[in-house]
């Protein structure tokens, strides 16, 4: 938590912060183990089958499920079940139903969005309807306050509302995992995927690497993945050796000193998870570099570098993963990509196209490692409180900060959440998307 | 007493004791039997394996382990090698380790290494100290144990800091403080201190000089370089050769898993690429200046005082697969020797001489059967003076006891991932280096004519001791 947030979280710092109408971000309800899902009781609007079933699977998980709101009862979230819009006059009356129970929304409540993906409708009035909640979210979402979040989820053909990945999407945003995902409709692509039998322990039994796991997202990578059930194995180039083995050691994970852009990278990670643990289930393609400079006083060097670590070494890797036997159980991959990947950042055109080249090996690889039984996805952070971006001047990194619903920058954590949760079996049904981990970040894309 | 009796015959008898005449010959009965086949002589022993090592970076002294204690650096190179091959929590059968230059508080050291690392706070570990050769007996010592099936696993190692080395009081000064701390009433007190003199308060810090003879070790090698007749082109050549070696290693990403960065240091600090033999030639002697003959020992063929650690995993075969984790190489057999330097029989770093010949002896083995050699370059002219002694006929007939020389070596096998020279020596910790990095060596090389590749360690220490060692592919 920065200071200012600390500051305008309570007491005098708060009450002056209201008056002169300074931004007010609040300290995020974040994932713990033991922690309850959601924060009070679970309004879903909706009158489909769709929604029924829904909110019966709902109630096996021992929520608090209403189906009508209860005057001024504080709730933990809205679930706005439109998986049958056929007309954008459909929308009205569900959405203004949820509209009335928005005031009564609890600090760091969560509205969640199901619907269907435009791309898959038949007809012009359909594509109109479903489109049409993509614009109704990300408005709703930056009209939420107190740490509340609005994400949407969309049904793609064969999916359905309590398709495994729906339900692990839904439990993902509904839950403290989710904090800094604002404003973002991420689609269930299929009926794939598998719900865990501990929901603390998702990703039990499973082996990950994880590049660039010496320090920063990567470091927190490594612990949410561990915290979550898995095995580690840890990379990093030679010369963060010794960050790499401290974090290691934290994770009970074994240290491989390693520079990804090497030809034989590939072939060496599997190697290493094979010999030393088994098997190989989950690669975390995180390592990146920053060669920042206008594009005009750019020279080769900065950006051969870059595409070498952020892309090139990305897939040369897959490449070797999708040919290895070892590489088969329900194998996922997820890569980190960037907000300036999508929305561009001056200074970071080399940056930008290895992030946007991220998104773009994603969605082509889906298909790939899809006809093994796996998945594959990318996690776009946008400003994220690390050693890097502490380095930023002030008054870019206050506006970087600030600038997104929430009023406050991510933690490496917020990122490690996401990416676990894409990881896991319960997104199985899940491929070739990007996910933000962005705040709602308010210019650009 | 009974002890007295029992070895009171001994020296009565007019034959030779059978452990004398197996040193003498070089071989004992258990060895020729077994010729030509390396470690028969004990069948029924189990496997002692390397599974791998790891070091933090060698910095020179006064740089960037300055303000580094041995157990801060011992505590960073066993965390990395617990990362390396996920230990964990582990509680490994033993620990040893140790430290030339040690300070008083040091008295545990390597156990409280352990209990600051990421092991099982129930491993248990114990120190020990031999010199240079500390880190290459820690692992003969553990090997042993391992064979023995006293423990399944160990981590052998070392550390020395030149840096943050002890500094003591003057003897007068501890003398008075101890009498000052006996005494119970202030006139005793007062009568303590006045025996205080101005010249005892200047401290005594740690030289490498030897005790008995005064000379430090670069004066030994001067003396023992010059009977050689070692000359200044031939260390300069292996000075140049051990950079070359050490930087094409680096390079090639050879120490990427043997290595782990510390405080900043990511390459040894002492590693020069870019020097040459003319580089080499310009640099004045340092030792043996007033000997007589031409100095030919400088700064560039002999090793800095250097800061670093060093550890090596070893495990029994079972317990290695077990814990999914490869096995390098073979712990053979090893030797220690010693010779008579005080009276000047022998050059002080010259008991490796006597050792190789008695290993490889026991083993059946010569130097032809050897693949890598591991010789520390404590000074270039120490492993010239040792080279020159094995082809020397009359040193061969005369000291060795055998028909004449002892060999020569293929110079093409020798230090050839660089050694001390350009990796730096801090003392106790160069035996771990040079374990780990012959084994992984070993390993990559497998199959040497139908038989395991075998490469051979020699580490010269104070006090005219050595210690050699036998590894093999596993």
């Amino acid at each position: 938590m920065d200071k200012y947030t600390q500051l305008v979280s309570r007491g005098l710092g708060k009450d002056i912060a209201k008056k002169l109408g300074l931004p007010q971000p609040v300290v995020l309800r974040r994932h713990e183990p033991g922690q309850p899902l959601v924060q009070g009781p679970v309004l879903i609007q909706g009158s489909t089958a769709g929604a029924d079933e829904l909110a019966s699977t709902l109630l096996a998980w021992n929520l608090d499920i209403r189906r009508h709101a209860v005057p001024k009862e504080k709730l933990g979230a809205i679930i706005l079940v439109l998986d049958e819009l056929a007309h954008p006059d459909d929308l009205e009356k569900p959405v203004l139903a949820a509209a009335a129970s928005l005031r009564d929304l609890a600090p760091n409540a969560r509205v969640i969005t199901v619907s269907r993906t435009a791309a898959s409708a038949s007809t012009p009035e359909i594509a109109a309807a479903r489109q049409g909640v993509d614009g109704l979210l990300r408005s709703l979402a930056k009209e939420l306050r107190a740490g509340a979040t609005g994400n949407g989820i969309l049904l793609a053909d064969g999916a359905d509302t309590t398709s495994p990945s729906t339900l692990g999407a839904l439990r993902f945003f509904l839950s403290g995992r989710s904090a800094y995902v604002d404003g973002q409709l991420l689609a269930v692509t299929s009926g794939a995927g598998q719900l865990p039998d501990d929901p603390e322990k998702p990703l039990a039994g499973k082996v990950a690497v994880v590049t660039g796991a010496a320090r920063g997202i990567g470091a927190a990578i490594a612990r949410t993945l561990y915290r979550d059930g898995a095995a580690l194995v840890l990379v990093d180039v030679p010369a963060a050796g010794d960050h790499l083995a401290a974090v290691a050691n934290e994770v009970r994970g074994t240290a491989l000193q390693l520079d990804i852009s090497r030809a034989d990278a590939g072939q060496r990670i599997i190697d290493h998870a094979v010999e030393r643990h088994g098997r190989l289930d989950l690669v975390i393609h995180n390592a990146g570099i920053t060669r920042d400079k206008l594009l005009a006083n750019m020279d080769a060097g900065r950006w051969n570098s870059v595409t070498a670590v952020n892309i090139a070494a990305q897939l040369r890797i897959n490449e070797v993963l999708l040919a290895s036997e070892h590489f088969r159980s329900a194998p996922r991959i997820v890569s980190v990509a960037s907000t300036s990947g999508i929305a561009g950042n001056r200074g970071q055109t080399n940056y930008a196209a290895s992030k946007g080249g991220v998104m773009g090996m994603v969605r082509a690889t889906a298909p790939l490692i899809g006809a093994h039984g796996g998945s594959i996805n990318a996690v776009a952070p946008g400003f994220i409180e690390t050693e890097m971006t502490a380095r930023m001047p002030f008054v870019t990194r206050e506006a970087a900060r600030r600038l997104n619903s929430l009023q406050q920058g991510g933690q490496p954590e917020d990122v490690a959440e996401a990416i676990a949760f894409l990881a896991s079996d319960a997104a199985g049904g899940i491929s070739g998307e990007v996910l933000r981990v962005c705040g709602q970040q308010l210019v650009g894309a | 007493m009974s002890i007295q009796g029992q070895s009171a015959p001994g020296p009565k008898e007019s034959s030779p004791s059978p452990s004398a005449g197996q040193n003498a010959a070089g071989q004992n009965a258990a060895g020729q039997n077994a010729a030509g086949q390396a470690a028969a002589a004990f069948p029924q022993l189990r496997k002692a394996v390397v599974v791998g090592g790891n070091r933090i970076p060698f910095a020179r002294t006064g740089g960037a382990y300055t303000k580094s204690s041995n157990q801060d650096m011992l505590t960073a190179a066993l965390d990395g090698l617990i990362a390396r091959f996920g230990l964990q929590d582990e509680r490994i059968g033993e620990v040893a380790a140790g430290a030339v230059l040690k300070h008083s508080r040091d008295f545990n050291l390597t156990r409280e290494a352990v209990l600051g690392s990421a092991l099982s706070a129930e491993t248990p570990a114990y120190d020990l100290q031999q010199a240079c050769a500390t880190g290459l007996e820690t692992v003969l010592g553990l090997a042993n144990k391992i064979r023995l099936g006293q423990i399944d696993s160990a981590i052998a190692g070392g550390v020395d800091s030149a840096s943050d080395a002890p500094i003591a009081v003057s003897e007068g000064l501890r003398e008075v403080l101890l009498d000052l701390n006996r005494a119970k009433t202030l006139p005793q007190r007062l009568q303590a201190l006045s025996r205080l003199r101005p010249k005892d308060l200047a401290p005594d810090a740690p030289n490498t000089g030897e005790p008995r003879t005064g000379l430090s070790m670069g004066e030994h090698q001067a003396l023992t370089t010059a009977q050689w007749k070692i000359t200044r082109e031939a260390q300069d050549e292996l000075a140049c050769n051990s950079h070359r070696n050490l930087a094409a290693a680096y390079d090639a990403g050879f120490f990427d898993d043997l290595l782990t960065p510390y405080r900043g240091l990511r390459k040894d600090a002492n590693l020069r690429p870019d020097t040459s033999l003319e580089k080499l030639a310009t640099l004045k002697p340092v030792f043996g200046k007033n000997l007589g003959s031409e100095a030919t020992m400088t700064a560039g063929n002999s090793t800095p005082l250097t800061d670093g650690a060093s550890t090596v995993l070893l495990a029994s075969e079972e317990w290695a697969d077990a814990h999914d984790l490869p096995k390098l190489a073979t712990v053979v057999d090893g030797e220690a020797a010693a010779v008579d330097f005080v009276h000047g029989k022998d050059g002080l770093l010259m008991a490796p001489a006597f050792a190789v010949p008695r290993l490889l002896a026991r083993n059946g083995l010569t130097l032809e059967d050897i693949d890598f050699f591991e010789i520390h370059e404590a000074f270039a002219g120490t492993v010239l003076s040792t080279l020159a002694a094995w082809e020397d006929e009359e040193f061969g007939r005369t000291r060795l006891g055998l028909d004449g020389a002892f060999g020569i070596i293929d110079r093409s096998k020798l230090n050839v991932n660089g050694s001390s020279l350009a990796a730096g020596h801090p003392f106790a910790a160069t035996g771990g280096r040079i374990v780990a990095t012959l084994a992984k060596m070993l390993h990559a090389r497998g199959q040497v004519d139908g038989r395991p590749a075998r490469g051979l360690i020699s580490i010269c220490a104070a006090g005219g001791q050595g210690v050699v060692a036998i590894l093999e592919a596993h």
